[in-house]
């Protein structure tokens, strides 16, 4: 373990143990006014006639007529309303908004809002809609010929859930407007976002909007982009009552209409030669993208990049949809669509593995990528991959060969079973996004008594970053961490550094923040005030070509390996989870303790993906809207886990760390899905392994 | 009128009693560490003790509480139990967002005083209804585990 990666008390530690610190639902201002949202009831039609109730005095109506710029959500496209017009495309779409100063007033006012509606027809699953709005498809190698000369040709097609992030903190903000300029307050994960979507909304020139991020109590993705729908709809309410308006969503609220993890179906087929070798896979993916596109065009992007994991496979097509539903739209969730395809890939690799009567582990290893290989888009693995090494070490901690071999013959009510996965994520923007768009820039100001200022929009969001990214400042300029100030974001001080997104933050922007403070280092002058900024600077890559589909899609690569041991009740298909165990390279960790608790967390929400969080719509409208309702693991359904990390330094990191929130979810679900299906010797294609689902399997 | 102790000070509410005390506590009396996270009794966020038990403020209504000690973590951050919490969880990285920990903190405090050498599964039931969704509650056992071991007579 190097010298920085020793654990420290986070920054924000004391603050949050006794409550002290401000999420947003805490703040209040002078003359703040509530707002209680009026949402579609319906998932496609026309609004005919609205009926408002009498109102005293004080209580009023925002809706699209007052949006002063435009009506569109900026995020990849803008063609999300930020208040319907005079169609809804699915239930919970933000109509208008009561705005008044008591909130149970508010509430009886907008449930009384009567709207009258004209059906149009919907479509709500991925089977039923003929429209995508998002496609791409790209090839490698030798397929067709494969695939014609293939002595054996296996097809499956794989299910994979909703799956909501559930934070812990809905979502809200507050919008200030005062002297021709709003400002955001919000619980949100990348505030230049907001402040882009705001401007656009508003019609504000960059001086007239700043955005500050409040403590936010988890995103996971999930404040990606729907905290610049709030900040839009506060903002057009607090300019129309010329006062402080706020809006926090409540848990059902925030269930029905913020973005989830994608629902896909993915069917891969798979040419074996003579020699029962794979010489090709031909891909097909299928994202439940919603009613409004959003960030989905870059999540299948992530899922189609991810189609061969950790595998070098000589022939490989890769095509996929994202198609339009009359449900809630998808977007980011931890993984960003690589997931769904890690869970396909490393079942389908398994039960060929099975089919030919070879152990899933044996039958992986002949593929295992190593430096200097093809990426699936053409890219090239350029670091060093130490997966066989990875693999050793999760052997020694799991026993999971012997006990593979161990469980493969069982009789009786309660059978054991364990499985395992490989995988990789690819560490930041995907595609050439961190050059073309984000263009990141940090600042560290140094005041005239020594202290120092981190200056950057990356938002903590438990995830620990104030702390990482004090720790590489302090750790290159060789002071203690108390020095350096690290608060949370606002638009009018801090640069723009880009999104927290992407498992992006401490490799691109703590790589800023080492090489200014590096730079810091050699200009110092004690007590005198100095500024250093630093910009993004691309790795040295094939070049992204999204037309194409080729070239390196990220500069490097994180890898997990993930074990997981059930025993499963056959007689009631419930499953009992008996051990865990991971090893992943992050190249270095910042600190070994956030390290550990991003793979602790990443790893039990990927477990609730893949065994008990059921969400499903029927015909638009989501079931299991509450937390009564959909279950998430609690205390008593995990045990400890056991991982640990390998070392494998990347130069284009800072300490040689690379990117790890989102890896540590990425392949727990396939893990357990197989250890599931050696217990009760049935394949699986399909997450969350509920009860319900696999008794319908014994 | 209802009149109870409130972090072991006399207080008095005279207002509809059917309130949830949740929304009592964060708007009445500015106890924004108690936080709402579902509004329905299953996430534990909004946790505080009322005469030394577990309760969700979110589905207790003020009316009910009349004669009782009510304690956040507010009135609970200023004992040396709580000092022993914060290193403790600190040490353990038992926190990330920070929504759910008041609400953790007065479940173990809850277990600790009924129990102060509690196993890991008297832990993790005494957890359960608290729902983290950040660390995956191993580390928050093992924080509480470690005060535990480490609070001999505190508790």
């Amino acid at each position: 373990m190097s010298k920085i990666s020793q654990s420290i008390t986070k920054k924000d530690h004391v603050e949050k143990m006794s409550g002290d610190a401000k999420y947003v639902a805490d703040l209040t201002f002078p003359n703040m006014l509530f707002g209680k949202m009026v949402r579609s009831t319906k998932a496609h039609a026309n609004i005919i006639k609205i009926e408002l109730p009498d109102m005293q005095d004080g209580y009023g109506v925002v809706d699209y007529k007052d949006i002063p710029g435009n009506n569109g959500l900026k995020v990849i496209k803008s063609e999300q309303p930020i208040f319907a017009e005079h169609e809804v495309r699915f239930i919970g779409e933000s109509i208008l908004m009561i705005v008044g100063s008591d909130y149970e007033q508010l509430k009886k006012y907008a449930a009384s809002v009567i709207i009258e509606y004209e059906d149009l027809p919907g479509v709500y699953s991925i089977d039923e809609s003929l429209e995508s709005c998002v496609e791409y498809q790209y090839e490698h190698g030798v397929v067709d010929e494969a695939f014609k000369n293939a002595t054996d040709i296996i097809e499956e097609t794989f299910y994979t859930g909703y799956q909501e992030q559930l934070y812990l903190e809905t979502q809200g903000a507050i919008g200030i407007y005062q002297d021709n300029k709003v400002t955001v307050i919000g619980s949100l994960q990348c505030p230049y976002y907001v402040k882009d979507a705001v401007m656009y909304a508003m019609g504000l020139e960059k001086d007239q909007v700043q955005i500050i991020q409040s403590t936010t109590g988890g995103g996971f993705g999930g404040k990606e982009d729907y905290p610049s729908m709030i900040g839009c709809q506060v903002a057009v309410a607090s300019k129309k009552f010329n006062c402080p308006v706020k809006l926090i969503l409540d848990r059902r609220e925030d269930i029905v209409v913020t973005p989830k993890r994608h629902p896909a179906k993915l069917t891969y087929k798979a040419a074996l030669d003579k020699n029962n070798r794979i010489t090709a896979i031909d891909v097909d993916i299928r994202l439940d993208g919603g009613a409004y596109e959003g960030l989905s065009s870059v999540v299948l992007q992530r899922s189609l990049i991810a189609v061969t994991g950790v595998y070098k496979i000589a022939g490989l097509r890769a095509s996929g949809k994202v198609m339009v539903t009359n449900t809630v739209p998808n977007g980011a969730f931890r993984g960003f669509g690589a997931p769904q395809s890690f869970f396909a890939l490393e079942m389908m690799m398994s039960h060929i593995a099975k089919k030919i009567g070879m152990r899933p582990l044996d039958f992986k290893m002949q593929y295992f990528v190593k430096q200097g290989d093809m990426t699936a888009t053409r890219g090239e693995f350029q670091y060093p991959i130490v997966l066989p090494k990875m693999l050793e070490r999760a052997e020694q901690l799991s026993d999971y060969s012997k006990k593979y071999l161990k469980y493969e013959s069982q009789s009786g009510r309660f059978r054991k079973g364990i499985g395992m996965s490989l995988f990789l994520h690819g560490c930041g923007f995907t595609g050439s996004g961190e050059k073309d768009f984000i263009r990141s820039i940090v600042q560290l100001v140094k005041y005239e008594d020594d202290s120092i200022e981190i200056l950057v929009s990356n938002t903590d969001m438990g995830q620990g970053v104030k702390t990482t990214f004090s720790k590489i400042v302090a750790q290159v300029l060789e002071i203690a961490v108390d020095q350096i100030i690290i608060t949370n974001p606002d638009t009018d001080r801090v640069p723009n550094s880009g999104p927290t997104v992407a498992s992006r933050s401490i490799m691109v922007v703590g790589k800023l923040l080492e090489r200014a403070a590096k730079r810091l280092k050699e200009e110092y002058k004690s007590g005198k005030y100095q500024m250093i900024e630093e910009h993004y600077v691309h790795p040295d890559m094939i070049p992204w070509d999204i037309h194409l589909f080729t070239g390196d899609a990220y500069p490097t690569y994180s890898w997990g390996i993930n074990v997981v041991e059930v025993e499963v009740d056959t007689l009631v298909a419930e499953t009992k989870i008996l051990g865990v165990w991971a090893i992943y390279d992050v190249g270095n960790a910042i600190d070994e303790i956030i390290m550990k608790g991003q793979i602790e967390g990443g790893m039990l929400q990927g477990l609730g993906y893949a065994s008990c969080e059921k969400m499903e719509n029927i015909k638009g409208t989501i079931r299991q809207a509450s937390m009564t309702d959909y279950i998430i693991p609690t205390s008593k359904d995990t045990v400890p886990f056991v991982s640990e990390l390998v070392d494998n330094p990347y130069e284009g990191g800072p300490f040689g760390a690379k990117g790890a929130g989102e890896l540590t979810i990425i392949g727990i679900a396939p893990a357990y899905a197989l250890a599931v299906e050696e217990a009760v010797e049935h394949n699986i294609r399909f997450i969350p392994v509920t009860p319900e689902k696999l008794m319908e399997l014994l | 009128m209802v009149e109870f102790s409130l972090n072991n000070e006399k207080v008095k509410y005279s207002g509809d009693p059917s309130k949830r005390l949740l929304d009592v506590l964060r708007e009445k009396f500015l106890l924004t560490g108690v936080k709402e996270g579902c509004g329905e009794g299953e996430c534990g966020a909004c946790s505080v003790l009322i005469n030394g038990r577990l309760t969700n403020s979110c589905i207790t209504a003020i009316g009910s509480l009349e004669g009782t000690s009510v304690i956040t973590v507010e009135g609970f951050k200023n004992t040396k139990q709580y000092q022993l919490l914060e290193e403790t969880f600190a040490k353990a990285g038992a926190v990330q967002c920070g929504f759910c920990t008041p609400g953790m903190i007065m479940a173990a405090q809850a277990l600790l005083l009924s129990n102060a050498k509690p196993t890991q599964e008297d832990i993790r039931e005494a957890i359960s209804g608290n729902i983290c969704r950040c660390t995956g509650y191993n580390m928050i056992i093992d924080a509480i585990k470690m005060a535990a071991e480490q609070g001999e007579g505190l508790w």
